[in-house]
């Protein structure tokens, strides 16, 4: 479970995350969702500590991580797994030694069990087989599925996730939904998503919080959004006309 | 103001980069690779640079002394002491740090805006000693072999050239670069060489970690770190030579 409390960002004079605080919860699926720009990934960043909160606590099960020291740090990062926006694999290393890469860090497994791991991995993520392949021989939507490969590779307890279905065709997306989905599940870990798929929303949101310019705007999960009363929450929701038709436009 | 917060700011680096190795067998991997990349790789450029300014220098230190009152070795030993003292221990390193010094700034600076080095910090890792400490090491074990290379062939092309064009004879090429040898001259060469790899490969990463921006952000820190990295070596060049050559 990670707790956020009162956490404020400014970028120069921007203020970026306006005390924002909301609790994900072990073993959900916890969304954050909202429009581009709104401060996701900076939330997102903050909560890893890549960037330094101006104030607020961020407590990961009941720790205060920015307060803790490096080597305490260390070991709370060394349970996170990350698939950052733009994927962030090493572009020097092929396929199977970015995903190798935790293991070889933080593991005394033999190379066997390494290898093993890495396929385990590779084939949730449908890369079987393309091992050797450097990231830039992969497509948008395969480094990103690599990335999370990389990310649940050393068993994280807590996994972040920033768009992780972007520039993927929307049956991939489902699969890698659902693949988040069934790891959190199955190993019981925190999952913290940043999207603005509806599609995802609908599907895995346990636990949403909805960011509206830094703010947290509304928070609930997938029954309760499509009733919102909340004006912007449903200008985002029913943004297209398809969601209108799909969902149904409700009564307001 | 502005330069003060650039030296407090590489120090605090530095001091991350000789952090405890979080993984040995990790860090002996990169090293190796590191050695590869930065030394054998520079190889080629070294051998060929050397063999022609040992042979210029010979030309032209035969065309200088063209004088009866010239004693017979002066050519070759203006060549080999002008080779050990300067050409390979300076002139070398600074052509390597425009080689290694841009490209461990550009690999390093294109890592951190394509978030690679967030990805690495993540997962607990120290991004700075993994990225950095193995280029530092591989750099300043095997520049000095680069660097006694380069002056082996330095010479070897003074002698091949000089006596080919007929610039010198051979019994006179060899008597030269005999002549009044004093070994403890090789330690200032080689504590240059050693210091001057530390230049490179350290100011170059620190201009690339920094980076931030796109991809003109990663140009500029490779320029800086070759600019910079350059004077350094130059700064630090007048220093040790008073400090070993000054009597
Ligand atoms: N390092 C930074 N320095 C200055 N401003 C920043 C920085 N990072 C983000 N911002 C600003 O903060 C705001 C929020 O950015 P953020 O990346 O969190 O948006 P987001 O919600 O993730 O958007 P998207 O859905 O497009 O990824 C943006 O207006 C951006 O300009
Ligand atoms: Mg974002």
């Amino acid at each position: 479970m990670i707790e956020i409390k009162n956490i404020n960002k400014t970028f120069g004079d921007r203020q970026v995350v306006k005390d924002v605080s909301f609790t994900f919860y072990k073993g959900k699926t916890n969304l954050i969702i909202g429009e581009s720009g709104c401060g996701k990934t900076t939330i997102l960043k903050l909560m890893v500590g890549l960037h330094k909160a101006d104030s607020g606590e961020i407590l990961y099960d009941g720790q205060n991580f920015p307060k803790l020291s490096v080597n305490e740090q260390e070991n709370v990062r060394k349970k996170i797994g990350m698939l950052f926006q733009g994927g962030a694999l090493f572009d020097s290393q092929t396929l199977e030694e970015n995903v190798q890469f935790p293991l070889d860090m933080f593991t005394d497994l033999t190379k066997a069990e390494k290898l093993e791991r890495v396929n385990f991995c590779l084939e949730k993520v449908q890369l079987v087989g393309k091992n050797k392949l450097y990231p830039a021989e992969l497509s948008g939507g395969m480094k990103k599925r690599a990335a999370l490969a990389r990310a649940i590779a050393n068993n994280p307890s807590y996994l972040f996730c920033d768009e992780p279905n972007s520039g993927l065709d929307p049956k991939t997306s489902i699969v890698i939904d659902n693949l988040i989905k069934n790891i959190t599940d199955e190993f019981n870990i925190t999952t913290i998503i940043v999207t603005h798929d509806m599609n995802s929303v609908i599907e895995i949101g346990d636990n949403i919080m909805f960011v509206h310019k830094g703010e947290n705007w509304w928070t609930g999960d997938k029954s309760q959004i499509l009733k919102t009363k909340n004006q912007e929450l449903f200008d985002f929701v029913f943004a297209s006309e398809f969601m209108k038709q799909v969902l149904g436009t409700p009564s307001k | 103001m502005n330069l003060f917060f650039h030296i407090g700011r590489y120090f605090m680096l530095l001091y991350r980069v000789f952090a405890r190795p979080q993984k040995h067998s990790v860090y002996m991997r990169q090293i190796i690779f590191e050695i590869n990349n930065i030394g054998i790789s520079s190889l080629p450029i070294i051998a060929i640079i050397s063999v022609f300014m040992g042979g210029i220098i010979t030309i032209q230190a035969a065309f200088g002394f063209n004088s009866p009152w010239v004693p017979l070795y002066a050519v070759g030993f203006t060549t080999r002491e002008s080779i050990m003292l300067e050409f390979s221990p300076t002139i070398v390193c600074l052509i390597l740090a425009g080689k290694v010094g841009s490209n461990i700034a550009s690999e390093i600076g294109a890592m951190r805006i394509t978030e690679q080095i967030d990805a690495l910090e993540i997962m607990g890792i120290n991004s700075a000693g993994y990225l950095i400490f193995p280029k530092v090491a591989a750099a300043v074990i095997i520049f000095p072999f680069l660097i006694a290379l380069s002056m082996f062939l330095g010479i070897w092309g003074g002698y091949f050239m000089g006596v080919a064009s007929g610039a010198c004879t051979e019994y006179e090429y060899i008597f030269g670069i005999q002549a009044f040898f004093e070994p403890w001259k090789l330690y200032y060469s080689f504590t240059k060489v050693i210091v001057f790899a530390f230049i490179i490969t350290s100011v170059s990463a620190y201009f690339g970690y920094n980076t931030s921006g796109g991809a003109l952000e990663v140009g500029k820190s490779s320029t800086n770190a070759v600019v910079y990295s350059s004077i350094l070596i130059l700064l630090f060049g007048l220093i040790l030579t008073n400090l070993f050559l000054n009597r």
